[in-house]
């Protein structure tokens, strides 16, 4: 009931992480689908955002998503991640096909003021739902995932977070000759996330 | 002049032991002139002598607020002389002001670099004035050599300039897109998550660019590679421009065999002889039916063309208006087009008794293809001369002397000559051994849509009516048929079997089958373009409601 308070009357530090961390779950989930790294059956349909999004029934693969945005929130909620990173990889060749770029812009100053910022719900809402269909719509233009992918997540996080148990360190794992196109961003005015894609360039034309 | 060069070394402080010998070396210089090298010596130290002379001599002349050397003396500088004379009183020999004199040097000694009190000791203190090349670098003096030398060999400061910092910084971001020093990436341990074994994405299906499946069935088609049927075809002429069978809409294939003329009755498998030349040195060149089949046109190596009736097996006319034997003939309505081998083409209206009305001279040698489009028209024409003509209808009376377009292309005889049935201004012509090409055109534009090299002489062209697909016959080496995707022209089939070259083809009026006489004295016929039984069904019921609509009209 508090919480429900706390949202009407704005946005605090740990509803924000809360908020982003809900988008970056459902982001991850609708480019998992779009770009058909993993079969369409095993998603199922939710509503959220005012939109029917997809989410996945693979257990793994939740279990998977859990962990890692359970992680992200606690970060975000330290003003602590600057950076999500989707990699969609070839499964045979392991060469970086695609990249789903998020940088979030952390307001730290938000970690010592208690009054919650000025921003509805409902704004925030839209900004994200703007965002997921940009996602969607790079299907067109995208390439295609010609052979079975992976996909990876990668957190780039200030430099003196202690890693944690099960975590370690990565490359940035860029794309060779890649072609770039920035979507749109959304804030919650504590984090702002701005969202890109990075893709290899068709070699053929 | 010796004297003041000694003088000179002596004021200056370091060993310029050329110097003198320069100023003995050059007596025609006038004072000037001596002047102004001696000013540029003494800021240049220990130079080589050569390039000395020639550089000061630039130097003087490229600095533009020095005085003019070999130009009389301005006034000023005459008054300034003559002051000078009498100051220095009747004691000097020479009236001009002596450069030597520390007075009248402008530049001191102890303001070349060489003496500028440096860092002693330091290893690279003098590397400014060590070096001799000064011919690049010829206006030292008025270079900070020892500013710019503790510039250079100061140690570097160890904190670096913040703006360096940012640069850095600015890099390290564009590279890596984030900032080593502040980020750390992490990721959960373990393999990339991917999709359960054995998934295929299946946005493959929606978003690949394959050619449609429907075209690929037809490129899988089953063609036979054998022949349906082998005829004997004894004593056929091997004569490469003649045209000697010819399939008529009422299923008759009319074959020429040296002097006789045979039709046979494709439904019933009969065989009829409808004629025989009398003289034995003659021999039929070319055969042709009227499109509604009825009459048959038989050109005769005496220049004949005579109309047969088939039903009454009786010759109706000898028309006789050509010179040479008469290779080629085509129909086209009541006009019969006769190709000889004087390069005329004679149409002839088979109606009247004035036969021959139109002759066209378009080739200077044998006209061997000869093909009315489907229309009627256009008539195409190929000739030994290696032309391919084309010339238009009659407009009223008028037969045009001139083709309307002319195809010189082809490096051999064009005797290959077909014109698509479902474009009607889309030919295709197939040269010699020569040439071996088998070209599209475009007769309107008159542009050649299409080559191919068959890599064989293309004796026989022709269109199929059941599918977008040209076949042709070929020579050496293989004496093969060939059916070619239409428009790609990719090889659809080969079909081997003639032991000698293929000399013509047909085909039979429901557009399944292609007869080939070759020069093996065999005739086969090819069920090449036999259709889908679906699909025949398709156009027998179309015909069948045709029919009907016409019965209701």
């Amino acid at each position: 009931m508090a919480k429900q308070q706390s949202r009407e009357q704005g946005i605090t530090l740990r509803g924000s992480a809360e908020i982003v961390a809900e988008f970056f779950s459902y982001g991850i989930n609708s480019i998992l689908y779009q770009r058909g790294i993993y079969p369409a059956e095993t998603f199922t349909r939710v509503q959220k955002y005012g939109l029917t999004m997809l989410v996945t029934a693979d257990s793994e693969l939740k279990n998977y998503l859990n962990n890692v945005v359970g992680q992200l929130k606690e970060w975000l909620s330290e003003c602590l991640v600057q950076r999500l990173v989707v990699v969609i990889s070839s499964k045979e060749t392991t060469e970086v096909l695609e990249r789903w770029q998020f940088d979030i812009e952390c307001d730290k100053t938000a970690k010592n003021e208690n009054a919650p910022r000025q921003k509805s719900q409902k704004a925030i809402q839209d900004e994200i739902k703007s965002v997921i269909r940009q996602i969607t719509a790079t299907v067109t233009f995208l390439p295609l995932l010609e052979t079975t992918c992976a996909f990876d997540l990668l957190i780039f996080t200030d430099k003196d977070l202690a890693v944690p148990e099960k975590w370690e360190e990565s490359g940035p794992q860029f794309i060779t000759n890649s072609e770039e196109v920035r979507l749109r961003s959304f804030t919650t005015t504590i984090h702002k996330v701005n969202s890109m894609v990075a893709y290899k360039k068709d070699t053929l034309l | 002049m010796r004297r003041r060069g000694v003088n000179l070394q002596s004021s200056c402080g370091c060993s310029c032991v050329h110097f003198p010998l320069l100023l003995v070396y050059c007596p025609s210089l006038s004072v000037d002139q001596l002047y102004f090298s001696s000013l540029a010596l003494v800021t240049q130290h220990c130079v080589p002598m050569a390039q000395f002379l020639f550089e000061s001599d630039l130097h003087g002349l490229l600095k533009l607020d020095a005085p003019i050397p070999n130009v009389p003396p301005a006034r000023w500088q005459r008054k300034a002389k003559d002051g000078a004379a009498v100051n220095t009183g009747t004691a000097s020999d020479s009236t001009a002001p002596s450069p030597m004199k520390p007075a009248n040097r402008p530049h001191s000694i102890s303001k070349t670099p060489s003496k500028t009190p440096g860092k002693a000791g330091s290893k690279s203190q003098n590397t400014p004035n060590k070096t001799g090349g000064d011919r690049y670098i010829p206006n030292r003096s008025a270079m900070q050599m020892d500013v710019a030398n503790f510039l250079l060999t100061k140690e570097e400061s160890s904190e670096e300039t913040p703006t360096k910092k940012e640069h850095q910084k600015a890099w390290a971001m564009n590279l890596n897109g984030f900032d080593v020093e502040e980020a750390k990436i992490l990721r959960l341990s373990g393999k990339p998550q991917n999709a359960p074994e054995g998934y295929q994405n299946n946005l493959k299906v929606l978003y690949s660019q394959k050619s449609t499946p429907g075209s690929t069935r037809k490129i899988s088609r089953y063609i036979a590679s054998v022949s349906e049927r082998i005829l004997d075809a004894p004593d056929i002429r091997n004569d490469y421009y003649l045209n000697l069978v010819d399939w008529s809409s009422l299923n008759f294939l009319a074959v020429a065999l040296d002097k006789s003329v045979y039709l046979w009755n494709y439904d019933s498998r009969e065989i009829i002889q409808l004629m025989q030349m009398e003289n034995p040195d003659d021999y039929i060149s070319s055969v042709s039916w009227i499109k509604e089949g009825n009459y048959l046109a038989i050109g005769t190596s005496n220049a004949e063309v005579q109309l047969w009736d088939i039903q009454q097996k009786k010759r109706l006319r000898n028309m006789v208006s050509h010179s040479s034997r008469v290779s080629s003939l085509s129909w086209n309505s009541y006009i019969l087009s006769s190709g000889s081998r004087t390069g005329h083409i004679h149409h002839h209206d088979v109606r009247v008794a004035e036969h021959h009305v139109a002759t066209l001279a378009g080739h200077t040698q044998e006209v061997c293809g000869l093909k009315w489009a489907p229309d009627g028209r256009y008539l195409a024409s190929g000739g030994n001369d290696n032309l391919v003509n084309i010339w238009s209808i009659a407009q009223g009376d008028n037969w045009s002397p001139r083709p309307v377009q002319t195809f010189t292309q082809h490096q051999g005889a064009v005797k290959a000559v077909a014109w698509s049935p479902w474009q009607s201004n889309v030919l295709a012509t197939g040269g010699g051994t020569s040439d071996r090409h088998i070209r599209i055109w475009n007769v309107c534009s008159g542009t050649c849509l299409n080559t191919v090299d068959a890599q064989s002489q293309v004796c026989a062209v022709l269109w199929s009516t059941n599918y977008k697909e040209i076949v042709s016959g070929h020579g050496f080496a293989q004496n093969q048929l060939v059916v070619w995707k239409y428009p790609s022209m990719s090889k659809v089939t080969e079909l081997k079997g003639h032991t000698a070259r293929v000399l013509s083809l047909t085909m039979s009026p429901d557009g399944t089958t292609v007869a080939s006489a070759a020069a093996d004295e065999t005739l086969r016929l090819w069920r090449c373009f036999e259709l889908d039984p679906a699909r025949k069904k398709e156009k027998e019921s179309s015909t069948k409601t045709s029919i009907i609509h016409q019965g209701i009209r």
